[in-house]
């Protein structure tokens, strides 16, 4: 059996028939709603580094001192970064929703000789979302 | 419901195009009827040149995959009243990713090759000789493996996943899975040998999680699942395989 | 036997700092990028800060949310550029740039945690 089926179609002979291969465009991702949710998806990842660089530069300002730290609010509060944070927060409230969804599809777990439905795999990561969001907003806020 | 309906069919002849056109059929809509019996229809009474495949006409050999409205079907399984319903024309079109031989006949040789690398039979390191009688398996062992044995072969999950019409060497949905159910097996000892081809760029690691094989999946054998299951299994296997020499199997952890 | 790829590893990166992604920026995000500068809740001042930050295990946790999210988006950006963009022929290239762009950033966060008492 011939290994080297997909390199290019051979050409046209009398007895084999010549294949029609149709291109793959570069915007695939634009045919179909559902591989635009996808790129989507993996855009979110974008907006985490963005704010892990948001991240450094507080922490940066802080190391400064107060005057930095006050710049840096300064800076966070104008027009431009508060549409940026808004857009990044949808964005990785995307990533973390879908993140947990898909999570159970990579983590069977057999009890007792069945399958734990999917959401009740995903439910303990939303717990362990809404309990740390809560502990770290009472650290700041305190 | 309308008592006929357009479909457009994709119709490429090597000998003379360069390209597929489509032609327009009009087809009367009976209650029970598939996009198949359409197509039967049509190469029946209305055009005799057009070819496709087809076999059992009941959703189990995998042969009548076809692009349906965009969508990667099987004809046998798409009933014409839910097109009829919107007044829709039907658009049918060989398999997405594929090369196509004729009308709506593709080469799967590929798909075939891509198979035949993942080894997807049992693999025994001892032989158990007949007179010890039959390997045993209980309901739960099956249970572990069965859903990925549902596969049927049709294809659908490639023309779904947009990584293999990226890049041709991507081992695929299909063969993954069929290699996952065969590493599941409790009667399988092989998955060692199936590592190097699976966790590989063009392997596990090509795929990014799209999800689209499982949700065209007529058999419901999530594909999708099959492939990042295996990939936390080659992680754990890549980090022993700096602590243990090579021989260690923790792909067979097995109930 | 041939050895697997080590792209367990970087899969490995991308699933720890996804998690890490997940559970933690959103809280962040919501609290310093809109609910303080939008005066929603009443943002901590500048002592305030540095006393949560003296602590060694602050230090750290800031450093690991610095760290690893960097990495998943190197991960994830790196096959979303193959894959949306057609341009794996320039796999090095692009291999070079994320995950020198994470472990730059990964430097970046150990030097300022590591120094800023």
């Amino acid at each position: 059996m011939r290994q080297e089926i997909v390199k290019a179609a051979p050409a046209y002979t009398e007895f084999h028939p010549r294949w029609y291969r149709a291109p793959v465009s570069v915007y695939w991702w634009l045919g179909q709603w559902r591989y635009l949710k996808f790129i989507l998806r993996e855009l979110s990842s974008l907006f985490v580094a963005s704010f892990v660089v948001i991240t450094l530069l507080q922490v940066r300002a802080l190391r400064n001192g107060p005057e930095a730290y006050s710049r840096f609010q300064h800076w966070l509060q104008s027009p431009w970064m508060i549409a940026l944070n808004l857009v990044s927060f949808l964005f990785v409230v995307f990533h973390t929703i879908t993140w947990f969804n898909l999570a159970p599809r990579a983590m069977p777990i057999w009890v007792r000789g069945k399958r734990l439905p999917e959401f009740l795999v995903a439910a303990p990561n939303y717990a362990i979302w809404l309990v740390a969001s809560v502990v770290i907003a009472w650290f700041v806020l305190r | 419901m309308a008592d006929k309906i357009i479909l457009e069919v994709a119709r490429y002849s090597p000998e003379q195009d360069t390209k597929p056109c489509f032609a327009t059929y009009e087809v009367p809509v009976h209650k029970e009827w598939v996009v198949l019996d359409a197509l039967n229809y049509i190469k029946d009474k209305v055009d005799g040149s057009l070819t496709y495949r087809w076999s059992c006409r009941m959703g189990i050999c995998g042969s009548c995959g076809m692009m349906v409205n965009g969508e990667p079907k099987l004809t046998c399984a798409t009933f014409l009243s839910s097109y009829a319903h919107n007044g829709n024309k039907i658009r049918v079109e060989p398999l997405r990713y594929f090369p196509v031989v004729r009308d709506l006949v593709t080469e799967l040789s590929d798909f075939l090759v891509k198979l035949k690398k993942v080894k997807p039979w049992l693999i025994r390191k001892d032989t158990v000789p007949l007179s010890q009688g039959e390997f045993l398996q209980t309901p739960e062992q099956l249970d572990y493996y069965k859903q990925f044995s549902m596969c049927i072969n049709c294809t659908l999950c490639y023309s779904a996943c947009p990584v293999v019409g990226l890049d041709p060497k991507f081992v695929g949905p299909a063969a993954i899975a069929l290699a996952q159910r065969y590493n599941l097996d409790s009667r399988d000892q092989g998955a060692v040998e199936r590592i190097a081809v699976l966790a590989h760029p063009e392997g596990i690691w090509g795929c990014t999680f799209v999800g689209e094989c499982t949700k065209v999946c007529p058999k419901h054998v999530d594909p999708a699942g099959a492939i990042q299951q295996y990939k936390l299994n080659a992680v754990l296997d890549w980090l022993t395989s700096f602590v243990m020499p090579r021989g260690h199997n923790s792909q067979d952890v097995k109930p | 036997m041939a050895r697997q790829s080590d792209e367990a590893f970087f899969w490995m990166l991308f699933s720890a700092g996804g998690v890490i992604a997940a559970i933690l920026i959103p809280v962040h995000l919501f609290l310093f990028g809109l609910a303080f500068p939008l005066g929603w809740l009443p943002a901590p001042d500048y002592g305030r800060l540095m006393s949560l930050v003296h602590m060694p295990l602050v230090r750290v946790y800031l450093f690991v949310f610095c760290s690893l999210p960097l990495f998943h988006w190197a991960h994830r950006f790196r096959y979303t550029l193959y894959d949306g963009l057609k341009v794996k022929h320039l796999n090095e290239v692009i291999f070079a740039l994320c995950y020198g762009g994470a472990v730059a950033g990964t430097v970046l966060a150990a030097y300022l945690t590591w120094t800023i008492a």
